[in-house]
């Protein structure tokens, strides 16, 4: 135990200057080997703008609004995966510092722009009958109302995370592409899952209450947050067996604290953002019920609060 | 944050004690924010994490500042919404700041300083007149939310907390 700490900063030195020639060899060709790498990039950013902006033109074709806000942030959330698959980035997160950046943007604030966007929405409004009863199906499953609620997709997504960070996993994403994959793809798909049950403005027949949703957000980031600590505190053995010197897993692991700080902290905005909307809306309701006159349905129909 | 919760007796509406537990929520997110910026980030003189900090001190630390960032955010939208509804009583909400920021403060210098000792204000130095300076600050501010709380109340206010008043500095 005593001497585990000592031996490994020898080992991870004694590697990290392999790595370095390497890098330097390789660099001469960077520019030209990088250009598939960027070509990737900007097609999968396109590849994930270009079905949305149609959905929002067709939705504007049958007549109704679509917020360029919700665009904005659909196009925001396609750039940051972008930029978390670009050569430079890429080629860092074969290091703690370079994986814990790509980790924050493919896991919590890529997802969340995306999940601010409404996608679920904008199925709905642009697809055919067919397409939305599909989609309503999937929405009641038995599936998507366990894996909604909150507490149930903090634990995939921190709990995936601390199952990536305190077990050999991490080193093995290291060594083979497929595991890294997957890693990604698991990032992604919890991140996205995680923000949806928190903070989603799309539809969902089980969302529970605001403060429910705050309690789980705010035990998440606790999660999140100690963990970073925890990283920090071991940097000498954790994460088993992956690469870096002590001093790069220490900065990582700073990086992995604030940066989950900002993305609590824009989750905690969206959610109460939502909460302020519908208290907006759920007044104009009420002083339309208590209003004499006409029938409360005029108003009820009113565009929600900008 | 537990003096506002019985406070607005006088007052006597929903309105006073929530604009005091919303500014109250605010204040401690401020304050917390307040400490992160100029002692960890500007000063240096707090740590990351110091290797001194117990199990038990790292999850508590943690849990808190979680629990700050999400009390800021939603204490700025809750007061976005009280503004919203003209149902914000200036006074009680002046008070219930300066409770909140000397509340945490306190907390922070007895609590997680010296009880939980997560970290200390200062390395390498005598630490009494640090810990005197941070814990006494944060009573200063205490007092000083309650001397409001007693003053709104005094004023009192027709329902909805309108005619409580302005800041207390009149703005």
């Amino acid at each position: 135990m005593v001497a585990a700490p000592a031996a490994r900063p020898v080992v991870a030195e004694a590697a990290a200057p392999a790595g370095a020639v390497a890098a330097h060899a390789g660099h001469g060709a960077a520019t030209a080997a990088s250009a598939p790498g960027w070509a990737l990039a900007v097609l999968l950013v396109v590849a994930v703008v270009v079905p949305y902006l149609a959905g929002a033109a067709r939705v504007r074709a049958r007549g109704r609004r679509w917020s360029r806000w919700r665009t904005a942030s659909w196009t925001t959330g396609a750039l940051l995966l972008g930029a978390a698959a670009s050569p430079p980035v890429a080629a860092a997160s074969a290091g703690p510092l370079g994986h814990t950046a790509q980790h924050l943007l493919l896991g919590m604030h890529a997802p969340l722009a995306l999940v601010l966007a409404s996608p679920v929405r904008l199925l709905l409004g642009a697809g055919s009958p067919a397409v939305r009863r599909r989609v309503a199906a999937v929405l009641r499953s038995r599936l998507v109302r366990v894996a909604s609620v909150p507490a149930v997709a903090a634990l995939v997504d921190t709990g995936g995370l601390y199952l990536l960070h305190l077990t050999p996993l991490l080193a093995a994403s290291h060594r083979l592409p497929w595991v890294h994959a997957l890693v990604v793809v698991h990032f992604v798909l919890a991140g996205s899952l995680w923000a949806w049950a928190v903070a989603g403005p799309d539809p969902a027949p089980h969302r529970p209450g605001t403060g429910e949703r705050a309690v789980v957000l705010v035990l998440a980031a606790a999660a999140h947050g100690v963990l970073a600590k925890l990283l920090y505190a071991r940097a000498a053995d954790l994460p088993p067996g992956a690469p870096g010197t002590v001093a790069e897993r220490e900065q990582a692991a700073v990086l992995l604290s604030y940066g989950g700080d900002l993305a609590e902290v824009l989750l905690a905005a969206a959610l109460f953002a939502g909460w302020l909307r519908l208290r907006g809306v759920r007044a104009r309701t009420r002083m339309g019920a208590c209003a004499p006159g006409p029938s409360p349905t005029p108003l009820r129909s009113s565009p929600p609060a900008p | 944050m537990a003096t506002s919760g019985g406070a607005p007796v006088g007052a006597g509406t929903a309105e006073a004690r929530r604009s005091a537990l919303v500014a109250a929520a605010v204040g401690v997110g401020l304050m917390a924010a307040a400490d992160e910026v100029v002692f960890h980030q500007l000063l240096g003189w707090h740590h990351f994490y110091d290797r001194s900090t117990p199990a038990v001190g790292l999850v508590s630390d943690g849990l808190l500042h979680a629990v700050e960032l999400v009390l800021l955010v939603a204490g700025g939208f809750a007061f976005a919404d009280l503004r919203r509804r003209g149902a914000l009583a200036p006074r009680w909400a002046w008070s219930g700041l300066l409770l909140g920021l000397g509340g945490f403060q306190v907390f922070d210098g007895v609590v997680d300083h010296k009880v939980l000792r997560v970290h200390q204000v200062r390395y390498g130095v005598d630490l009494l007149p640090y810990d005197l300076a941070w814990i006494l600050g944060g009573v200063l501010l205490v007092v000083a939310g309650a001397l409001l709380a007693l003053r709104a109340r005094r004023a009192g206010g027709p329902p909805g907390g309108r005619g409580a008043g302005g800041p207390p500095g009149g703005r």
